[in-house]
């Protein structure tokens, strides 16, 4: 691997120190290969508590893979994960689930026909108390419903006023608000979510940006995975930039512009011609 | 209009008003048993001012007789559309569990409640065959149940040398479902009230437990379903094995109404059961549906049959209606899914 994946992220002031601790979640040297398509070569990511990692990168560059060998839904060839500083391995994605980690896929994986609270809680459910639930199995939808209505609000959602209503109904905003509190309901250590504002407009954007600042806020560490520079630069504490397969260096908003975050990730230039401010 | 001030086009959009139609919509995209329940209404009306004797207790007690059997199956059959799959093996199954149960019952002197355990198991194990290479192979559903309608149908032929077994030789239990009562003037059978009792537990299991939000996760987006932790495989293999089940136990319920096992009864079972399903508002698409609707979809069938010919019409405008209605109902489903906020 090249030196610039070792070199230790710079960190805003606050997050300073995050060289130092020990990261929730850190993967080192993830090899994926499709055939002779090398998806990840060499891949090592760090992240560390109460921050928001965003993954950047070209069509292409491995962001995408990288996200699935850390969420269970592929299994790297060669490499490790540490949650918690223990190693893992993630067979499928119900695997990094169990384990803590939650991920918000591009496509929501959400049952349109089903309503909010039933999404909320979809292969969890909650069953009453006593033989309804132990004899007969029936579900405690009251319960589901108020702690869907919590968990909403939780999160700042005040626009989804009734749980009971079809997802289906729901703007692309309000699906991933739900598929987010879905994430952050269950995430104990980890929320994954892959390009959350791809398909939404300005002002729905602004409020997936606002969750995941607030999930920072309650001290969930997020990895955000976007195309999308200004949202990138908004709420990430630090920027893995993915290359080709490798990791082409991680900057923070401070210590780079987005002009220079894009020049790394589209080869223009690389992180040792454009050091930025507090690493150089 | 004017409560609250719209500051984007989107949240004017939101605002904008409802036609009547799209009102509609609504409400039948909330309630789907809606449609069903207004056609079945109608055609009662309609039918009885057509022949008064229509209403009457008697004739209104035949339809349920007549649509128990399509009744029940058509709940195993919905429980398949609703994971967007369907069942063409359906008559097949309930053949070859009835001639199974019925000729070990004869031949081997098997008791009655025995025999009917036999026919379980064996719909049962049929229809987890028809799970397992929908599961496995990965064959769509159309493909294995049209190849395991044949097999199954072949099978029970076989067995039963295409020879039926009359009722008077089989263990009285097996012909109780036949039994009438009289509730109030009707005369209702023992299978009937069994059918309304699958149709109560079914619906208990779809709408209020855990493994019924999964039937429909997986009919409405399998990889979502997928994703969200749900074991897709084994949900699609539950609902084959219980549909089995359903037809194994139907075939108690027929043997009951036709008084024999016979290996040439309900050669039509695939599709009128396809027809009370779809008619009763559950989609051929999946996630979307009930078992309500489809006990409605089987009474609208029950009710054209025996509507039509009370008003001396060639049977066969009640083979035309039905496919009409069936094309409205797949018309309606297509339209209500079309519904947003």
């Amino acid at each position: 691997m090249t030196a610039t994946t070792t070199q230790t992220p710079a960190g805003r002031p606050g997050s300073a120190d995050s060289g130092q601790r020990m990261p929730v979640l850190s993967a080192r040297g993830l090899v994926k290969t499709f055939g002779k398509v090398v998806g990840l070569d060499g891949v090592d990511l760090n992240l560390y508590p109460g921050e928001v990692l965003a993954v950047i990168g070209d069509n292409g560059a491995g962001k995408s893979t990288l996200i699935k060998c850390l969420t269970g839904a592929l299994t790297p060839d060669a490499g490790e994960l540490f949650l918690e500083g223990r190693p893992v391995q993630f067979k499928r994605p119900q695997d990094a689930r169990d384990a803590g980690i939650e991920t918000v896929y591009q496509t929501l994986a959400v049952a349109p026909a089903l309503d909010i609270a039933s999404n909320l809680f979809l292969g969890r459910e909650k069953r009453r108390r006593g033989v309804l639930g132990s004899v007969f199995r029936m579900l405690d939808q009251k319960g589901m419903r108020r702690d869907a209505e919590q968990a909403l609000a939780e999160l700042g959602i005040g626009t989804l006023q009734n749980v009971a209503q079809a997802v289906e109904t729901l703007s692309g905003g309000q699906r991933q608000a739900v598929a987010v509190a879905r994430a952050a309901a269950f995430g104990s250590k980890v929320i994954v979510l892959d390009e959350p504002t791809a398909a939404l407009g300005v002002k729905e954007s602004n409020q997936v940006l606002r969750m995941i600042e607030e999930l920072r806020t309650r001290g969930l560490p997020v990895i955000l995975i976007s195309h999308n520079m200004p949202h990138v630069f908004e709420v990430a504490d630090r920027i893995h930039i993915q290359r080709l397969g490798r990791c082409a260096g991680v900057v923070t908003p401070a210590s780079h512009t987005m002009p220079e975050a894009v020049a790394i990730m589209t080869g223009a230039t690389t992180l040792e011609e454009t050091p930025g401010r507090q690493a150089g | 209009m004017t409560a609250t001030t719209p500051t984007t086009a989107a949240q004017e959009f939101a605002l904008r008003r409802h036609s009547p139609l799209q009102r509609v919509q609504h409400v039948l995209h909330a309630h789907p048993a809606i449609s069903p329940f207004l056609v079945l209404v109608i055609s009662f009306v309609v039918f009885a001012t057509l022949n008064p004797r229509f209403a009457s207790p008697n004739s209104l007690s035949l339809v349920l007789q007549q649509v128990a059997v399509i009744g029940a199956l058509a709940v195993g059959q919905t429980l398949i559309i609703l994971t967007a799959g369907i069942d063409l093996s359906v008559g097949a199954i309930t053949i070859l569990a009835m001639m199974l149960g019925a000729k070990i019952a004869v031949g081997q002197g098997l008791p009655g409640l025995l025999a009917i355990g036999l026919a379980v198991v064996v719909g049962a194990a049929a229809g987890a065959l028809n799970g397992g290479l929908v599961t496995r192979l990965k064959l769509p559903p159309f493909i294995v149940t049209l190849g395991t309608l044949s097999v199954f149908t072949a099978v029970g032929l076989l067995y039963s040398e295409g020879r039926s077994v009359q009722g008077t030789d089989l263990p009285a239990v097996l012909s109780w479902t036949g039994e009438t009562f009289p509730v109030g003037r009707f005369r209702i059978t023992v299978g009937v009230i069994m059918v309304l009792l699958l149709y109560l537990a079914v619906g208990f299991a779809l709408a209020k437990t855990a493994w019924g939000r999964h039937v429909y996760a997986v009919g409405d987006d399998k990889e979502a379903a997928r994703l969200a932790g749900i074991r897709v495989d084994r949900v699609l293999l539950s609902v084959y094995l219980v549909a089995g089940a359903i037809y194994g136990l139907t075939a108690w319920i027929l043997i009951g109404r036709a008084g024999a096992a016979s290996p040439n009864a309900i050669t039509d079972a695939n599709l009128e059961s396809i027809t009370a399903v779809v008619i009763g508002g559950t989609s051929l698409f999946g996630g979307r549906g009930a078992v309500l609707g489809t006990l409605l979809g089987a009474l609208i069938v029950g009710f054209f049959r025996s509507g039509l010919s009370l008003a001396g019409v060639d049977d066969q405008y009640r083979v035309l209606a039905v496919g009409v209605l069936v094309i409205l109902a797949v018309a309606v489903d297509q339209w209500i899914r079309k519904v947003r906020s």
